[in-house]
């Protein structure tokens, strides 16, 4: 059977072979591995069968330590299961991973290696993770390019069985397991052959089975247990022939020959590089053009099998010629004599030489090397640098390339201008903000050109930090050999720019090559398009001399109802005008692709796309220019001038995109970054912001309090600030008696919105006189901009209102206190962040956060600004983010270092009570600090008692001056999502709430993982369809409250700041307050729900209406006066479930899909919510009192 | 006793016809209305908006928020085929027909003469019996004339009839300057029926939020004057068939839908407050008010109380308003 060639990504290419060759499948999302169990899952929903003819089973597990729990028991029991996983998440399979391999069971791991979290978390690519495995037993197998993938993948399958020993097969994380490439697609026939029944057989007899009994998993002493490790040996002599047969079998069948270890390039080469992964087929590309154009004799040997590590096979690939040898490793072992690989070779080298196997005379010299940590770029330059540096009679061994390091000077340097891309590569550059679509479009073209004609074509695709406003750079190459480059494109012959505004903050054209094709998408016609450019773009454009091309995009967009999303029109100019492929021909290609992207999702968006394509050629036009410069334009500086040296020098170069050029001494050594930087990285991003009616508004504060970003602030402050204000600056009388005489303020930072409208629609204040014109209302941002950036910054200026003074139980209140987490980059609308925002606006000058990995630890901790900040005195939330799954001990952990050391300074505070004084060692210690005015004081002592200490030398003194702010209360708060604290984390969770320790878990439930792409959790919905639920969740979303509130002594709260924003405030006040753990679980709507954003706490609202989230408080205080602890916030029931469902992409899209389980679904899910109100009221209506009366029983005589 | 009738050039057993309505959402509802004697069924309306709106608003949000970060390029999962309303909708008349043997007539609903419209063919196609046509259209463009709007009424109800060959009915609004002359134009263009009148969802306000919230009230018995009114002036002056909806809450009614001229009653608020099982009780209302007046079919009835056939044509013009006011004053 012929087979076909098509373009997929890695992850799409590993999922393929893994599911074929898999009876059970089970998964746990984490990136950048989540698209092999999401493909898989969609499989088995869709009915796809593997190569025996049966449909897999797949399932979810609550963690990776699960799945490969799963994987294990599943094994065992005789299925061919196979599992997908990286990063953190093999961590957590290695103590199963020992079991697999020492019990020699066949299963093969798909990993795409991602680094580990160390100092920072990268969701980026490395072998970090893979070297952390490779003690426990299973075979790693490496893949470099998406076509070795798929081969290596089918490979893998085939020498588990026959070696018995487990695989992990891994290609590099982003670069090949999201690279799309076009490749030849084995067929299911190709698998099938390559698998052998008898090794199939033969696995299923060793499983677990009552009818023929034996028991596996002993436990053994010290008398044998040496011994039974040995016995495994000689299945890993044998594998390195297993599998290097099963890649002989494999050529015999497709004409790809793989050996353990691939040579590449010159047969007598004098210098030999040796890695493995992806950077191998750069090393490949360099080593062809150091051949060719060079005459260089060097040459590369490409890892496939690392473990187990076959020194002769590595003796058979090396040419007898090599005399030097650089061992390139991707990932760091600190302390280590050198990285793994480069351990291996020299080990090997020696070890070969000793026994006589060694193709070469003498030891080759050998040097290892780190490179791409993170998927830091590798590129030709760097690989010649590295042959370079071979030629040296002492070649600096331990070295690292890709990076300044100015600290222990291990880099090597590197030509940044040896760059190989040829003529025979077409590369476009595509610059698109997330939400336009141009990545969606250029996977299309990829598709089109990879399938439709005789090109290669590789795509990848890169992402800002950010979840709101973020911008894309797509990299997509074609010709006519397959392509190699698994690099970022160096010089590009188009380069697509689909938003004008990009300009001001990328060089866009710093890659383009002279006489290249530049494509601007502008919202200025065709004659005054020159003119808006900025001066540096129209240099470069004359410089280069460009052809360049512009179009209205939006325009063409607003004609043809394509609403924001630019993605067809541009990539049918990027069709028309690169001449890839005849324009109707064209044409027609993008049509059929529109139908095959659209047509499930039916005809009215096919043919809405199929206008755009053909409104788009009439808007076209090339644009003529002239010689020189007209333009007087400058560039805007990346941050303020104000803004802090550190920002100037180091976050402003990430944010400009030239953060590869930081030095090792750049960096800080242990993670650690000033608070509050994101105030200095204005995104301006909202096309329209909200603008105060200040005559109509009535002083609520609600818009401050469900702002996301912050960006609404309110001041009530002394009148004489109006005196001296900018003359666009707002103010009007402050309302009730507490603020009589003040002036109030609300000010928008409108650099910092993004527009969400969230706040306008909470908005209560309408125009009595025209009703549609409320206290705020959407604005265009441009005109006002300059504007408002000077109002806001004279707002600042203002004094905050006196925290001791604020009533804090009122909205009003609690919104004059400022926030000290602002402008993230979360999603626009974000309904997690306004929970978190009120937490640092209650608490935030004594806080301690830990924050599980998720959305919440992304935009609040991913580089390079962070939104976490101080106030005026420098005082702010200190932020950690530790790991997903132990975020509750992490946070435990804080609040036992904090109890100690503050019972350490209470009892150095009574050591030394004669040097501070009886009175005030007193009062630090009985302080009353249950209020803002009670930690006032107390801060006060505190300042007191360190201005005696610091005047003291002795130990103790010093040791209390160190431990002397815990004297001042702290909040401890544990965040995280329903991720974390669902599943991953509900050990830790549940052990923590066990504890009785005071701290605060704030579950930020947007009911399914959406930071990872909207997997489902057990906190979603009955008929929620989420990735792993295709056809719905069957099962009902986990009672996590009812779960805490059977302690007894946990503050529970179920909120929706939505639905009722004073609810919401007295559970965190509550919370806070109780000397005990405290768990709110708080609805978040989320972007991954599929909904209008600006309508989110509407849906809110509708979630509590319908009953499917019942708002409570449970507060075991109220025992102590034999009360009812719980306490219902919400009213029974008044809205049908469907109601609210269907206002809801997530449960819609289900009735669409699968209409059937739809209705029975929902009406399963209608009957528990009514069950689930009637339990909670009756839970709620329980007399707590000891007779009944809540009086103790009278003694009767 | 014959209750029959031809309503669209259908033979109806009687003339009670459930409309258009959530009644018709499920084949069990409709067999319940068969089982109690409905005569056919107007199932409930596939709506121009959802066929325009709905994969638009299906691929907005799908897509809304991907590829905007590495770690979430999608939000949910893509299987390769939806459902979409209108397919859905033709798979239920094609259930509906499989389920009763009474007639299924197919409701399409919408405000232009869009490409929503090739949809009544795919409603043939599944089997249904006729077509109601409901067009409404809300002119606030001060510069659009009421011509214009005719204008667009006629052409879609022509673009409908090229596609199809079963009945088409045209559910109107009362909202036309000249009603006969509109019955008379619909007619000529090919109406098998005309459908008197449509209710809308009508504007409210809520006072303590100051927002409009529109909602559907069910109809009360006097809303059947207006379109007793048209039906009786329109009777005997063009082919198609005439139905009343609207308002019609007993056998009495019934009967005087017929006496007017009426083909056939449309009952929608009636059976949403009462149950389908009304149905059977109007019925043998229906019957028993005949035997007791002695009328052995509905035909002898028909049109017996229309302009053409009452002693007093004029009742129903203009003197009759004042006739009525005079009649409710003697009340007082």
């Amino acid at each position: 059977m012929s087979r076909k060639m098509i373009t997929i990504d890695g992850n799409d290419a590993a999922a393929y072979v893994g599911f074929h060759n898999s009876e059970v499948i089970a998964i746990y999302p984490i990136t950048p591995s989540s698209g092999m169990g999401e493909l898989s899952d969609a499989w088995a929903a869709a009915g796809k069968k593997n190569i025996w003819g049966t449909v897999p089973h797949v399932s979810e597990l609550q963690s990776e330590g699960g799945a490969s729990g799963a994987v294990h028991g599943a094994l065992q029991t005789g299925a061919l299961t196979t599992t997908f996983t990286a990063s953190q998440g093999l961590l957590l399979m290695i103590p199963n991973m020992y079991k697999i391999a020492g019990e020699l069971t066949p299963t093969v791991f798909h990993v795409s290696a991602r680094s580990l979290a160390a100092s920072a978390l990268s969701i980026f690519g490395d072998h970090s993770d893979v070297m952390a495995a490779r003690q426990t037993g299973f075979a790693l197998l490496a893949s470099g390019s998406i076509q070795e993938v798929m081969d290596l993948a089918a490979i893998a399958h085939k020498s588990t069985l026959e070696s018995r020993i487990p695989f992990v097969h891994f290609f590099d994380g982003f670069r090949s397991s999201h690279e799309v490439n076009k490749i030849e697609q084995l067929t299911v026939e190709d698998l099938k052959s390559l698998i052998d029944e008898k090794f199939v057989h033969e696995h299923r007899m060793r499983a677990l089975n009552p009818e023929r009994p034996f028991i596996r998993g002993t436990a053994q002493n010290p008398d044998v247990y040496f011994q039974g490790r040995e016995t495994v040996n000689k299945f890993y002599n044998e594998c390195p022939d297993v599998v290097q047969n099963a890649m002989n079998k494999f050529a015999e069948l497709t004409g790809r020959q793989y050996k353990l270890f691939d040579y590449y390039g010159a047969p007598d080469a004098k210098r030999v590089v040796i890695l493995m992964g992806s950077g191998a087929e750069t090393v490949q590309e360099t080593v062809d053009y150091m051949s060719e154009r060079l005459e260089e004799k060097v040459g590369a040997i490409k890892v496939r099998l690392y473990r187990p590590f076959s020194v002769q096979h590595l003796m058979d690939a090396l040419p007898p010629t090599v005399e030097k040898i650089a061992v390139l490793d991707r990932t760091k072992e600190p302390g280590a004599i050198g990285e793994p690989l480069y351990q291996d070779v020299v080990t090997g080298c020696v070890e070969a030489l000793n026994n006589g196997i060694a193709p070469f005379k003498s030891m080759p010299k050998i040097v290892g090397g780190r490179y791409g940590l993170s998927s830091k770029e590798f590129t030709p330059s760097m690989v010649k640098a590295v042959f370079d540096e071979l030629k040296k009679d002492e070649p600096k061994n331990h070295f690292t390339i890709g990076i300044n390091d100015d600290v222990t000077f291990t880099s090597l340097e590197y030509d940044h201008s040896f760059i190989i891309e040829g003529k025979d590569v077409f590369r476009g550059m595509f610059y698109g903000l997330g939400a336009d679509g141009t990545v969606g479009a250029n996977k299309n073209s990829i598709k089109i050109i990879g399938e439709e004609t005789d090109n290669y074509a590789q795509g990848y695709f890169v992402y800002d930090s950010k979840k709101s406003g973020s911008t894309t750079i797509s990299h997509l190459r074609f010709g006519k050999k397959p392509i190699h480059s698994t690099y970022l494109i160096q010089s590009a012959n188009f380069v697509g720019c689909h938003q004008f505004t990009l300009l001001e903050k990328f060089d866009v054209l710093e890659k383009v090559v002279e006489g290249g094709t530049f494509l601007l998408n502008s919202p200025y016609g065709k004659d005054e398009v020159w003119d808006k450019l900025p001066k540096k773009v129209q240099q470069e454009i004359i410089d280069k001399k460009l052809k360049f091309y512009s179009i209205d995009g939006y325009e063409v967009a607003n004609l043809t109802g394509m609403g924001a999303r630019v993605n067809t029109i541009m990539q049918t100019c990027f069709f028309a005008i690169s001449g890839i492929l005849p324009k109707d021909e064209a044409i027609n290609k993008i049509k059929e692709a529109i139908k095959k992207t659209y047509g499930s999702k039916g005809e009215d968006i096919v043919k809405k796309n199929y206008k755009a394509v053909d409104e788009t050629l009439e808007h076209l036009h090339e644009i003529k220019y002239p010689e020189s410069v007209t333009s007087s334009i400058e560039l805007p500086p990346i941050v303020s001038e104000k803004a802090p040296d550190y920002v100037k020098n180091v976050l402003a170069k990430i944010m400009e995109g030239k953060g590869d050029d930081i030095s090792v001494s750049g960096m800080p050594i242990d993670g650690t970054f000033p608070s509050g930087t994101t105030k200095w990285e204005k995104r301006n991003i909202a096309l329209s912001v909200p603008a105060w009616e200040e005559d109509l508004c009535i002083q609520c504060g609600k818009c401050a309090m469900v702002c996301p970003h912050a960006t609404i602030r309110i001041k009530a402050y002394p009148k004489s600030f109006t005196e001296n204000a900018p003359a666009t600056f707002k103010h009007t009388d402050a309302r009730g008696k507490e603020y009589d005489g003040l002036a109030y303020t609300i000010q928008v930072a409108v650099e910092d919105c993004t527009g969400c409208e969230l706040c306008v629609e909470v908005c209560p204040a309408k125009d009595k006189k025209e009703t549609g014109r409320k206290a705020l209302n959407m604005v265009p941002q441009l005109p006002i901009r300059t504007q408002e950036r000077e109002n806001f910054e004279y707002f600042l200026q203002i004094p905050e209102f006196d925290r001791r003074e604020v009533k804090v139980n009122t909205i009003k209140g609690s919104q004059l206190l400022e926030p000290l987490f602002e402008f993230s980059g979360a999603c626009s609308g974000c309904g997690e962040t306004p929970y978190v925002k009120l937490v640092s606006q209650l608490f935030g000058d004594r806080t301690m956060v830990a924050n599980a990995t998720g959305c919440s630890s992304i935009y609040g901790g991913n580089l390079p600004t962070t939104p976490w900040t101080t106030n005026k005195d420098g005082r702010g939330p200190s932020w950690s983010n530790s790991l997903f799954e132990d975020n509750a001990e992490f946070g435990f952990g804080m609040r036992l270092a904090v109890d100690k050391n503050n019972e350490y300074a209470k009892e150095l505070l009574l050591k030394l009570t004669d040097k501070i004084g009886k009175e005030l060692v007193e009062q630090l210690i009985s302080a009353d600090q249950s209020d803002e005015m009670g930690i006032y004081e107390q801060r006060e002592r505190v300042a007191k008692l360190k201005e005696i200490l610091e005047t003291d030398g002795s130990d103790e003194a010093l040791n209390l001056l160190a431990v002397a702010d815990y004297l001042i209360k702290k909040s401890i708060w544990i965040m995280g999502g329903d991720g974390w604290a669902y599943d991953i984390g509900f050990g830790g969770l549940d052990h923590v709430l066990a504890s009785g320790k005071n701290v605060n878990i704030l579950v930020l439930d947007t009911e399914v993982y959406s930071n990872t792409g909207g997997q489902m959790s057990k906190a979603t919905g009955m008929g929620a369809v989420a990735k792993f639920a295709a056809a719905g969740k069957p099962t009902a979303k986990k009672d996590l409250a009812q779960m805490a509130m059977s302690y007894g002594n946990v503050y529970v709260a179920q909120i929706a700041m939505g639905a009722n924003d004073l609810q919401t405030l007295k559970a965190i006040l509550e919370a806070e307050a109780y000397d005990g753990p405290s768990l709110i679980i708080a609805y978040s709507h989320c972007i991954a729900h599929g909904i209008n954003m600006a309508k989110g706490m509407e849906n809110q609202t509708l979630a509590v209406e319908s009953g499917h989230w019942p708002l409570f408080r449970f507060n075991p205080d109220s025992l102590k006066e034999g009360k009812n602890p719980l306490k219902l916030d919400s009213k029974a029931p008044k809205v049908k479930l469907e109601d609210y469902f269907y206002r809801e992409t997530r449960y819609k899209m289900l009735t669409k899909s699968h209409p059937k389980e739809a209705k029975e679904l929902l009406k399963i899910a209608q009957e528990n919510v009514l069950k689930k109100w009637k339990h909670y009221e009756q839970l709620a209506a329980m007399d707590y009192s000891i007779n009944g009366n809540g009086k103790e029983e009278e003694k009767v005589n | 006793m014959d209750l029959s009738t031809t309503y669209m050039g259908l033979k109806l057993n009687n003339p009670i016809v459930p409309s258009a309505s959530p009644l018709s959402e499920s084949v069990d509802s409709v067999k319940r209305m068969e089982d109690a004697g409905a005569a056919a069924v107007v199932c409930y309306s596939l709506f121009e908006e959802q066929i325009t709106h709905e994969s638009g608003e299906l691929d907005h949000y799908l897509s809304y928020g991907t590829e905007m970060y590495a770690e979430a390029t999608s939000y949910f999962p893509e299987p390769e085929e939806f459902k979409l309303t209108p397919y859905e909708y033709l798979d239920h008349i094609a259930n509906l027909k499989k389920a009763v043997k009474i007639p299924v007539i197919g409701s399409l609903n919408g405000v232009s003469a869009g490409g929503w419209v090739k949809y009544a063919k795919n409603i043939e196609d599944a089997g249904a019996d006729g077509l109601e046509l409901n067009v409404y259209y809300i002119p606030t463009n001060p510069n659009l004339a009421g011509s214009e709007i005719e204008n667009m009424y006629i052409d879609t109800l022509k673009t409908v009839k090229e596609n199809v060959k079963i009945p088409v009915a045209v559910k109107l609004s009362p909202y036309f300057s000249s009603m006969s002359n509109m019955a008379k134009r619909l007619d000529k263009a090919g109406a098998d029926a005309l459908v008197m009148f449509n209710r809308f969802y009508q504007p409210d306000f809520d006072l303590e939020k100051l927002e409009v919230v529109p909602n559907l009230m069910l109809s009360t018995n006097w809303e059947m004057r207006l379109p007793l009114r048209w039906i009786s002036i329109l009777y005997g002056n063009i082919n198609a068939s005439l139905a009343l909806t609207s308002g019609v809450h007993s056998s009495e009614d019934i009967i005087k839908v017929m006496m007017a001229g009426g083909d056939v009653a449309q009952i929608c608020s009636e059976l949403l407050m009462k149950g389908t099982s009304r149905i059977k009780d109007l019925l043998e209302g229906v019957e028993n008010w005949m035997r007791e007046n002695e009328y052995e079919s509905i035909d002898m009835m028909k049109g017996s109380m229309s302009q053409k056939k009452v002693g007093e044509p004029a009742a129903f013009e203009r003197a009759n308003y004042m006739k009525t006011l005079q009649s409710y004053k003697t009340l007082l």
